[in-house]
């Protein structure tokens, strides 16, 4: 009468090691991306670094979705352009600290996010992605029209202000190490949930949904939550983004943002750790050289859809992955 | 003057006719999808960048070679059909058997590349396209003004559907083409070129779109973007449908083009936005759209 449970425990035991192992795994990998992310500033324009963190951070809070949980959403730019709108908002008519107003458009995304995954995934696969996709437009009439977001103009000028209102965030140089820690408290949280027990379940999810309804895991509402994750974390990128280059506009609402991002994790690596913060270094070079070039830039991107589609869906981390036999 | 609700009833008419124009094209459009959909398990996101080019090529048709409204209403589909062909023997086919969104991401790659590589010869702003001298002028109704243009594009529109729908639910070849959504294995053991139909069958969903890109050039300018836009809400379209019904995808398109026209008389601030409305009250109610079966 024991066996079967006794084989059940070593059977958890055997998958939390490997869970472990895992984790274990990614320390060098982590390591270098420390190293290198605090090396850049000195060789690299912080600038364009900022840039690369904060579309690496909404790519990771994709990649949590699409990756983990299996749901493409087309509409992610509601969450990250919401987000950048409110705290935009927040800092030049409310006149609140930098933290607050991050924390504004990440409130805001997240309840976004609770609204558009409350009614989305009520369908399921494609359908989710054109729902998503639908409500993300709706969205960006309403953000053409509001008041508060100055229409075609944007919301400009949008002060740094002092973290905690002791630091100034003027120089590019401290703004960056701010961006950072925030790309990293990020990235570190999406790690941990991905580990987790919740983590495992959303992979179950992803894997076989009837089987995981049958084992009793409510995977709406597992869904729902990986949705709202992902959302608020979309929102920390929007929210610092349109602080750090003083800019909300409607660009970041669009659909062509959605886009962008599902192409960063998609060349990246789809359910890999590093994946979207290489996709977003590559996507973010490509557009600043090509865009002198003016329009091919669109060409560039719906080239290298195709590409990865047809011929690399494993993405550049993935494909890496795969030759040095370890997760990364 | 007659008002109904508080409005003149031109206005009213007038709204409704352009109601009926935007649903026939939302109509044509989603049409294409629940084919394509139906058979190859692709939502066809270069849907309307191919209706885009249905209308560029009719525009360059004109401009190069002197070829007019009605010989390009026949060529255009053609030439873009024909396009539509070469991409699912070239890309579509290779992806076949995996999970669909790949196929979404695909032609959404394809959408952005045939829309940039308009938008860099042909700008943004687009050109005019001279309407058809036979068919410029229009008819007093006494209840309102009709544009002889837009009666005529209604008419295609309802025509080509009704044709369509005939043929996939009353013919031979629509047999064929409704067995292999069902079941291809079981079909092609049966001597049946499936993968031939599958690449006519795309054709014909990126024909139709060619047709209503060539109607729509007189209406509305010919320009890159112009499919951008318009293939989210054919999306919602498809969303409160749902693919598994042709004449479901006809009656929703129409019906939601008339709604819209409705809602610019009477609250024009929400006449962009109407439709993604009803997809959300859709989904709360029926989640699997008004003629879906399943999810």
């Amino acid at each position: 009468m024991t066996a079967p449970v006794e084989a059940e425990t070593r059977g958890s035991l055997r998958g939390r090691t490997r869970s472990r192992d895992e984790v274990r795994s990614m320390r060098i990998p982590i390591l270098i991306l420390i190293v290198v992310c605090v090396g850049a500033p000195f060789v690299i324009y912080p600038v364009i670094l900022m840039k690369v963190l904060c579309w690496a951070l909404f790519a990771c809070a994709f990649n949590l979705l699409l990756g983990y949980v299996g749901l493409l959403s087309f509409g992610h730019a509601l969450f990250f352009g919401a987000a950048g709108y409110l705290a935009a908002h927040a800092a030049k008519v409310w006149g609140l600290p930098f933290e607050l107003a991050v924390l504004t458009g990440v409130v805001t995304a997240a309840a976004l996010g609770l609204a558009v995954g409350w009614l989305a995934i009520r369908r399921q696969g494609i359908y989710f992605a054109m729902v998503t996709l639908a409500l993300a437009q709706m969205f960006y009439f309403f953000c053409l029209r509001a008041p508060f977001t100055g229409g075609e103009d944007g919301i400009q000028g949008v002060p740094r202000g002092k973290l905690l209102g002791l630091v100034s965030l003027q120089s590019n140089f401290t703004m960056y190490w701010v961006v950072l820690a925030i790309f990293l408290l990020g990235f570190f949280f999406i790690f941990r949930v991905i580990h987790s027990p919740f983590g495992q379940v959303l992979k179950a999810v992803r894997e076989n949904e009837p089987r995981a309804v049958s084992l009793g895991y409510g995977a709406d509402h597992y869904k729902l939550i990986a949705f709202v994750l992902s959302a608020a974390l979309s929102g920390l990128a929007g929210g610092t983004k349109s602080i750090v280059f003083e800019l909300a506009s409607l660009t970041d609402v669009h659909w062509g943002t959605s886009g962008e991002v599902i192409l960063m994790v998609l060349l990246g690596g789809l359910g890999t750790v590093f994946g979207p913060i290489v996709g977003a270094v590559v996507v973010v070079c490509v557009e600043s050289f090509f865009a002198q070039f003016g329009g091919w830039v669109t060409v560039i991107q719906g080239g290298l859809f195709v590409v990865c589609v047809l011929a690399f869906r494993r993405g550049i981390i993935g494909e890496l992955s795969r030759v040095l036999r370890r997760p990364l | 003057m007659t008002t109904v609700f508080g409005v003149p009833i031109q206005a009213l008419f007038s709204q409704l006719l352009v109601g009926l124009i935007n649903g026939s094209f939302y109509a044509l459009l989603s049409l294409g999808l629940a084919i394509i959909f139906g058979l190859l398990n692709i939502v066809n996101f270069a849907h309307g960048a191919l209706y885009m080019l249905g209308a560029l090529t009719a525009w360059l048709l004109l401009e190069h070679f002197g070829i007019g409204y009605w010989p390009a209403l026949i060529l255009s589909p053609l030439v873009v059909g024909l396009f539509g062909a070469v991409i699912e023997r070239t890309m579509l086919k290779r992806i076949r058997g995996l999970d669909p969104i790949y196929g979404l991401l695909l032609t959404f790659g394809l959408a952005l590349v045939i829309q940039g590589v308009a938008r860099n010869y042909f700008g943004v702003s687009g050109e005019p396209y001279e309407m058809p001298p036979q068919l410029s002028g229009g008819k007093n109704l006494g209840f309102m003004f009709l544009p002889n243009y837009r009666g005529w594009v209604v008419l295609v529109s309802v025509v080509i559907c009704g044709l369509t729908w005939f043929v996939i639910e009353r013919t031979r070849v629509g047999s064929y083409l409704r067995a292999s959504t069902e079941n291809p294995l079981l079909v092609q053991a049966f001597g049946i070129n499936v993968p031939r139909l599958i690449t006519l069958t795309y054709g014909l969903g990126v024909a139709l779109a060619a047709l209503a890109g060539v109607m729509a050039a007189p209406i509305y300018r010919v320009s890159p973007l112009m499919g951008a836009d318009l293939i989210i809400v054919v999306f919602a379209v498809v969303v409160i449908g749902g693919m598994g019904s042709i004449f479901g995808s006809i009656l929703t398109g129409f019906a939601l083009g008339v709604i819209e026209g409705l809602t610019k008389v009477y609250y024009p601030e929400a006449s962009n936005t109407v439709v993604f409305v009803i997809m959300a009250l859709v989904l709360l109610v029926k989640p699997a759209g008004l003629f879906g079966r399943t999810a």
